[in-house]
């Protein structure tokens, strides 16, 4: 059984429906890439996923439990962080508080400090500026931020959306090694992308949504050598 | 009077407001409402601890803490029932408008149970007054009082927001809430919190107001309620630095326009200063700029 299972999910925003028809899956240890163009339901996806929003139908399965209508802060629990769109660190806070927010449903003190020195070592930028405002960070340092912050609650799988808008290139490469890094960790990646040619040559297997549906799936490999996935998102 | 002392009688009352706005601006800055009952709140403790003085005998201490779990249990269950229903509602105005709903609500409840006619306050505070440069400046015990409560409320308020887990979770819900959800935070329960924490500070306002101003009628929390609001916006909605430094310049506000101009039109002049402040700085004394996020 896989570590994730999507099915029939169909979600709405008031009358308006995002998602048709989502099925996919995650197995333990995968990467996964979600591509397809802007306003196709990628972000929609994730936010059902993580309990931000309700599905009207179909269900998420998580290692074997029903998680569909579980509120967002419980899934957190069951080990999934998600690191938003637009990164979302709290500005407000500094750079160790964000950090510490990210080991909310952590208990263990010994544990928190060992995960925050880990982060600190995976992200050397953000120990330089623990003490300053989150908001002051640059956008590259933001998402290093939101993705330690994600690291910070020892989940089983990370799910990321679009980690790399926006941002230059050389800061683009980076996060793309972390997420490797974060993968050969054994932490499971969900990952969202526009970047379809940087996420395809770093996933195990990918699935293409269009309007709320998933119209194409399979091997990264083998998708990225598709004529109409080159013509479509790789702009070959 | 002296100047110096109308400066003592107004930072006190602006204490009572400062720990109203509290209220205001922790309930503003959480779950994004304006919760306008909360004056009445501020009556209801009144109401309370007086009940429990004169009917029951209680000792002033023991009733203003069964005051203050009173006002809290009162708040959490306002929100629960009146607030939370609406929470995903498209349109804020009918949060607004349920709150001038539920502030009605209140008043009429105490109009119920303890009628329409003005009790007077028994004064619980004992402290003597004090005498400064030769008898021109009096602090009497509820000034003395008032003012410490006011520092220890801001000082423990002020440590609990940075330096536990519960106030860093209402800091996260106040600037994202989804993403303070992501993070495993219950955003219900941290909601409730600050309802809680405001509720019960004002039955501590409650009992300060009624001691400095001893007449207690189903009325009496609206207009410092409205005062306090207007310290909120003044000091920076959202800000506990700014309700704290808004109240207490509103209370010096007062009672100079009071003294020095019209006891009359005291009140006016302390919301043509709001006007002035806000549009200077819309955003209040203490205001964040809304960064632009990239
Ligand atoms: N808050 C919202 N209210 C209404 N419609 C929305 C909202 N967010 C997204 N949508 C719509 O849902 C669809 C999917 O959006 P989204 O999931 O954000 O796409 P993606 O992340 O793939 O760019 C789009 O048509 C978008 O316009
Ligand atoms: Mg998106």
């Amino acid at each position: 059984m896989a570590m994730l299972e999507v099915k029939g999910l169909q979600v709405y925003y008031g009358v308006i429906q995002a998602l048709k028809d989502i099925s996919f899956e995650v197995n333990q240890g995968e990467v996964i890439a979600l591509i397809g163009a802007n306003g196709a339901g990628k972000t929609t996806t994730l936010h059902t996923l993580t309990g931000l929003l309700p599905a009207k139908q179909g269900s998420i399965v998580f290692e074997g439990k029903d998680i569909t209508k579980m509120p967002a802060h419980k899934i957190v629990e069951m080990g999934i962080a998600h690191v938003p769109e637009g990164r979302r660190v709290f500005s407000q806070l500094s750079v160790y508080e964000n950090l510490i927010m990210g080991a909310f449903t952590r208990k263990d003190k010994k544990e928190i400090a060992e995960n925050l020195e880990n982060v600190y070592k995976r992200f050397p930028r953000l120990q330089e500026r623990k003490n300053q405002r989150a908001g002051t960070l640059s956008g590259g340092e933001q998402q290093m931020l939101a993705m330690g912050r994600a690291l910070m609650s020892n989940p089983k799988m990370i799910v990321m959306d679009e980690p790399s808008m926006g941002l230059s290139p050389i800061f683009v490469n980076e996060i793309f090694d972390i997420i490797e890094k974060v993968s050969a960790s054994g932490t499971t990646v969900l990952l969202v992308e526009q970047n379809a040619k940087k996420a395809l040559s770093i996933a195990d297997r990918a699935y293409v949504l269009e309007t709320g549906n998933i119209v194409l799936s399979g091997d990264a490999k083998e998708l990225m050598n598709d004529d109409s996935i080159k013509k479509a998102y790789l702009g070959e | 009077m002296s100047f110096v002392q109308f400066l003592i009688n107004g930072i006190s009352l602006g204490s009572v407001y400062a720990i109203i706005a509290l209220g205001y601006t922790m309930v503003y800055g959480i779950a994004k409402m304006l919760n306008f009952a909360h004056g009445d709140v501020i009556m209801i403790g009144a109401y309370t601890v007086l009940t429990l003085l004169t009917g029951a005998g209680v000792n002033p201490w023991l009733a203003v803490l069964i005051g203050m779990v009173t006002c809290t249990v009162l708040g959490i269950t306002i929100e629960k029932i009146a607030y939370r229903p609406l929470r995903n509602a498209s349109s804020s105005l009918a949060v607004l408008i349920t709150a001038i709903g539920v502030s009605y609500f209140l008043q009429n409840i105490a109009l119920l149970i303890f009628g329409a006619d003005t009790k007077s306050f028994i004064n619980i505070i004992t402290l003597p007054p004090v005498s400064l440069a030769e008898g021109q400046i009096v602090l009497t015990g509820t000034t003395t009082v008032t003012i410490i409560a006011c520092i220890i409320i801001m000082t423990g308020l002020t440590l609990f927001v940075n330096k536990t887990k519960p106030g860093r979770a209402m800091k996260a819900v106040s600037e994202d809430r989804g993403a303070a959800q992501l993070m495993g935070v219950n955003v219900n329960a941290t909601i409730s919190l600050t309802f809680a924490i405001g509720s019960g500070l004002a039955a501590i306002a409650g009992v300060l107001l009624c001691s400095a101003y001893p007449s207690l009628t189903p009325y009496t929390g609206a207009m410092p309620g409205i005062k306090a609001f207007v310290a909120a916006v003044f000091g920076g909605i959202g800000s506990i630095p700014g309700a704290m430094v808004g109240g207490i310049l509103l209370g010096i506000i007062e009672i100079l326009g009071k003294a020095y101009i019209s006891s009359q039109v005291a009140d006016a002049i302390v919301f043509a200063v709001l006007i002035i402040v806000l549009l200077v700085k819309p955003t209040g004394l203490f205001g964040k700029n809304i960064q632009e996020k990239v």
